[in-house]
Parts: C-alpha cells; sequence; structure tokens
C-alpha cells in the first residue's frame, strides 16, 4: 500500500491530536515501525491495525476518523495542493461531483502507485447524486465523505452527505445539493502559484 | 448549420482568420487575455511574426504555408510562442488553429487564464493537473530523498568515528590513507601508545580507563593542526597522520609536546592515575616507497624500537631499524593492525 495512504493517516493524528498520541497509536498497533515516509510502500495490513489502535487511543469511531482525515486533507494549509488538484475536477461543486468517476485515474496520474477504489456517480434526480466506491482501500467512502464536505464548503455549496453503508460489495453515499451558491466561493486560479507540501 | 465563423468562435478560442488582403478578420475569446489590442482590422503579420517553417514577407507567401504547422509569436509579447495548423479558406484568405504548446504552464501563470480559456475537448486541463500533481509528488520525493541523505551522511561519519572519544577510527585512518596516497603531499604518520594503560585500565576499572583515553583525545587535538588526522585505532593506540608536515624540528616539537602533556599526573574520580606515552615516528619522503602503508608500517617499527629503548621517548623510522615488524626480535602483537 502506498506511503501517502499512511504518512495522511501519521500527518492528521499529529497535526490534530498532537505527535505523542501519534506514538501511542504505533505502539498499540504493534507494528514494526515508527513512522511512515509518503514515497515508500508498506505492507497493507499495517492499515487497518494503524485505524483500530488509532480508533482506541483517540476514543472515537474508525469512521469517524477516515471522515476528518477527509476534510483534513482539503482544509490543512500543508496539504493545500489536495486542494487545488480536486478543484481541476470542475467549476461547481457538481461538476466537481460529475468528475469524480475520474478520480481513481487523475489520482493515478498524479502519483503512480496510488490505486484508489473505482468510483461510480449517478444522479437519479436534479441536485441528487450516488456514489458508489468498490474496491480497497476498504472505507475510502468514509474519507470521501469528509473529502467532499469541505470541497462543498470550499465551493460555497450547501450540500447533505451521507455515508449509507454497503449495498452489493460498494460503499454507497448520497449527496444532497440544496444551494448551489449558498456563500462565497473559496476561488481557484489555475494560475495561483501554490507550492505546498506533496501530504 | 452553424456558419464557419460562428463554428470558430465557438469551438476554436486560439483561432486567427486572415482575409484575403492579409487583413485580421476575426480572432478567438483568448486573445483578449493575451495583453494585446484585439488585431481585427490590423496586418496579420504585423500583429504576428511567424518563424517557422518560413518567415512569410507577404500574404501570397502565408497562403504557401498552408497545411503546414506553422510556429508563430506575438510581436507585442514576444516571450509568448505559439503553434498551430495553417489552412486556407477558400476564398483566398487563412485559418490558423493555434495553442501554446508546452509553453501553456506559464502562459497560465503569466496572463491569469481560466479553464474557460482553453476548449473543452482540449487536454490542457489534465496536462495543467499533471503539472502541479508532479510538482507535489516531486517536492514529497525530494523532502524523502534530502532526509535519506542526512540519515547516510549521520552513518557515514558514525562509522569512521570512534565513539568514546570522538577520533577517527581505523576505517576512517584507511580512507585517509588511500587519499594520500593517491595525492602528491608529503606527510609524516606518529604512531602512539600509552604506556601503563592497562594497569590503569585493570586497577581502576573501565570508567577510569574511558577518561584517561578521553583526556588524550583533548590532548591530541590541542596539539595538532586542523588539518591533521587524529585516529584512535584501537585499545591504546593512536595514530597522528600529518598531511605537508615533514620537517624533523617541529615533528621533534609535536612528540615531545604530547608526551609531556600525556605524563602529567591527574586525578580521576579521585584516583591518581599516572600514565605515559611512546611515539613512532615515519615520514612519507624517508619511505623506501610511497605507498601510506609502508609509512604508517615503518611508523609502527619506530614506535617499537622507541618502546625498547625505555618508554616515553620518541623516535624516528631509520633504515637499520629494518623494513618489516618481523625483522624485530620482539614478537608481533596479533592485536595491531586488527
Amino acid at each position: 500500500m502506498h506511503g501517502l495512504i499512511f504518512r495522511t493517516l501519521e500527518a492528521f493524528i499529529s497535526d490534530t491530536f498532537g505527535p505523542e498520541n501519534w506514538t501511542r497509536v504505533v505502539v498499540l498497533s504493534d507494528l514494526p515501525v515508527t513512522g511512515f515516509e509518503a514515497m515508500l510502500q508498506y505492507d497493507g495490513d499495517y492499515f487497518p491495525q494503524l485505524l483500530s489502535a488509532a480508533a482506541h487511543v483517540l476514543d472515537r469511531p474508525e469512521s469517524v476518523i477516515l471522515e476528518d482525515i477527509g476534510t483534513y486533507l482539503i482544509t490543512h494549509q500543508n496539504h493545500a495542493s489536495v486542494r487545488r488538484l480536486m478543484r481541476f475536477g470542475g467549476e461547481t461543486f457538481s461538476e466537481l461531483l460529475h468528475s469524480l468517476d475520474d478520480l481513481p485515474g487523475r489520482t493515478r496520474l498524479a502519483v503512480s502507485g496510488l490505486d484508489l477504489p473505482q468510483v461510480e456517480v449517478r444522479q437519479p434526480a436534479a441536485g441528487s447524486f450516488t456514489i458508489f466506491c468498490r474496491g480497497k482501500p476498504a472505507g475510502f467512502g468514509h474519507v470521501l465523505v469528509g473529502l467532499l464536505r469541505a470541497m462543498a464548503d470550499d465551493y460555497g455549496t450547501l450540500a447533505l452527505l451521507d455515508h449509507r453503508g454497503q449495498r452489493d460489495g460498494a460503499e454507497v453515499i448520497e449527496v444532497t445539493v440544496v444551494e448551489a451558491a449558498f456563500a462565497d466561493d473559496r476561488g481557484f486560479s489555475l494560475a495561483e502559484v501554490a507550492i505546498a507540501e506533496g501530504a | 448549420m452553424i456558419s464557419a465563423p460562428d463554428l470558430l468562435r465557438a469551438l476554436r478560442p486560439l483561432h486567427v482568420w486572415v482575409g484575403p488582403t492579409g487583413h485580421v478578420r476575426q480572432v478567438g475569446k483568448s486573445f483578449a487575455k493575451l495583453g494585446i489590442d484585439d488585431p481585427t482590422g490590423q496586418r496579420f503579420l504585423e500583429v504576428f511574426e511567424v518563424q517557422r517553417p518560413k518567415k512569410p514577407s507577404k500574404m501570397a507567401d502565408l497562403r504557401g504555408l498552408a497545411g503546414q504547422v506553422v510556429r508563430l509569436r506575438v510581436r507585442s509579447e514576444p516571450g509568448l510562442g505559439l503553434r498551430g495548423l495553417l489552412i486556407e479558406d477558400q476564398t483566398d484568405g487563412v485559418i490558423l488553429d493555434l495553442s501554446f504548446g508546452m509553453a501553456v504552464v506559464d502562459a497560465v501563470q503569466r496572463y491569469g487564464l481560466t479553464a474557460q480559456d482553453f476548449a473543452p475537448s482540449d487536454l490542457v486541463m489534465e496536462l495543467l493537473f499533471l503539472q502541479e500533481a508532479k510538482s507535489s509528488a516531486m517536492a514529497a520525493s525530494f523532502s524523502l530523498n534530502s532526509r535519506l541523505n542526512g540519515a547516510r551522511l549521520a552513518a557515514e561519519t558514525e562509522a569512521l568515528t570512534d565513539g568514546l572519544t570522538g577520533l577517527h577510527n581505523r576505517r576512517g585512518l584507511d580512507g585517509a590513507l588511500e587519499r594520500l596516497g593517491q595525492s602528491d603531499t608529503e606527510y609524516a604518520i606518529l604512531q602512539m601508545d600509552l604506556d601503563r594503560f592497562k594497569q590503569v585500565n585493570d586497577t581502576l576499572g573501565h570508567g577510569v580507563g574511558d577518561a584517561v583515553l578521553k583526556r588524550v583525545a583533548g590532548v591530541l587535538r590541542a596539539h595538532t593542526r586542523q588539518d591533521d588526522l587524529l585516529v584512535r585505532a584501537g585499545g591504546d593506540e593512536f595514530v597522528i597522520v600529518c598531511p605537508g608536515l615533514t620537517d624533523t624540528a617541529r615533528l621533534n616539537a609535536l612528540a615531545g609536546g604530547l608526551i609531556r602533556d600525556i605524563s602529567e599526573p591527574l586525578v580521576i574520580e579521585g584516583q591518581d592515575v599516572a600514565i605515559g606515552a611512546s611515539i613512532g615516528i615515519a615520514v612519507s619522503q624517508t619511505a623506501a616507497r610511497r605507498d601510506p602503508k609502508t609509512t604508517v608500517t615503518f611508523a609502527d617499527i619506530a614506535l617499537y624500537a622507541a618502546k625498547r629503548s625505555g618508554r616515553g621517548q620518541h623516535l624516528f623510522w631509520s633504515p637499520d631499524m629494518g623494513n618489516s615488524l618481523v625483522e624485530l626480535d620482539l614478537p608481533v602483537p596479533t592485536s595491531r593492525g586488527a
């Protein structure tokens, strides 16, 4: 599994709850590592062990941690590049949702070897979207919920997001766009030079 | 059916339509962003400079480029290169469909272009996405590399350093001798053994022994120059390599000063400690060969000669001492050279 995924978990816990809590997570997970590098590969089995240890140390469900990671990736200063790369998906939040089918492909284009679940988006009615995530890493749907919630804020769009659990081997997310221009759009310029740490 | 000019306007944001007289009839909407006044009605060749494949000087020349890929620049923005296809419009005019090519990343920064400035079918957004993603990934990669490099340098230094005294270890000595062997620099090598160190270690304990070694290292540092290499070769054996120093009087003074200061009685952890030192010196000039290993051996021979003639002395190697340790009537200690 790609080091970026582990590094993101490490950065999220260290930045949000302090490095001492990350150390507790690593100790509790009983893995033969103390930290992760973004540009190395690690055993995929480490991830569920770390996540379960994190849930214990931080005293909250794994799904909440995953969702917060999604939000953290978009809103934290250290990962400004993630927000920008997401904004390439479309001019509006709805366009972004329509572009999510491309997300795994775009991600692979950005970082080869970083494989995300297959994403399928349907729009059964105007302003109503259903997103299906199939494949590993499990729980990615929760990360996507947090990530999209933060992106909706970024576009100034009022949207309701809900993780509906598993259906036919896929994580299901329902999105309702209530008001596209609810608040100010934070804006996105192609020309903006954003040199940020690569997560 | 949509008219050709409307079709161009709708689909090609960077097109130029030139009439039969060589004047611009229509341009795509993105030209407005490039800091040039609307060129409509102006002579095409006065607004643009066609650079390749040929430089046309009149409309007929321009028509002659039909069907070819042309490279051109905007005269008022010399840094801005464009390229595209030139075709005839079949009414003696030409149409150019242009793009930024690889310059698009710079152009986006420079002119504040947005997604609307490009045809939706254009892969430019993917290119820009890739460019940003690549920069982020490279940044992460560079940061990993620099951390790994820092760790490597630390490990290398550690591998060449004696942990107790901070002097170089034998591996550090070997590297330095190899470099000396490849240069023309003359040098001296001092081999030094401590006298009575074993008794100190055995009777007063390793703690006191370690303190003595650290103090000896301090004496070596105080007496030597920046360029000299100080080595703890193992146990109580030290080697000093002095590049560029071959003067007998100065080496005499150096060895004498070292022995004098090391032999100063001291009190460590409430214990009286009295050690001494013996030194053998060999200079690269007097060595039969320039090979540093030979010079080290000669310094070793001189050290044994010094010890044999009574401790607390230093001696220079001389040919009558012989060329090899086995020629001496002393047993060769197995620890040496370990």
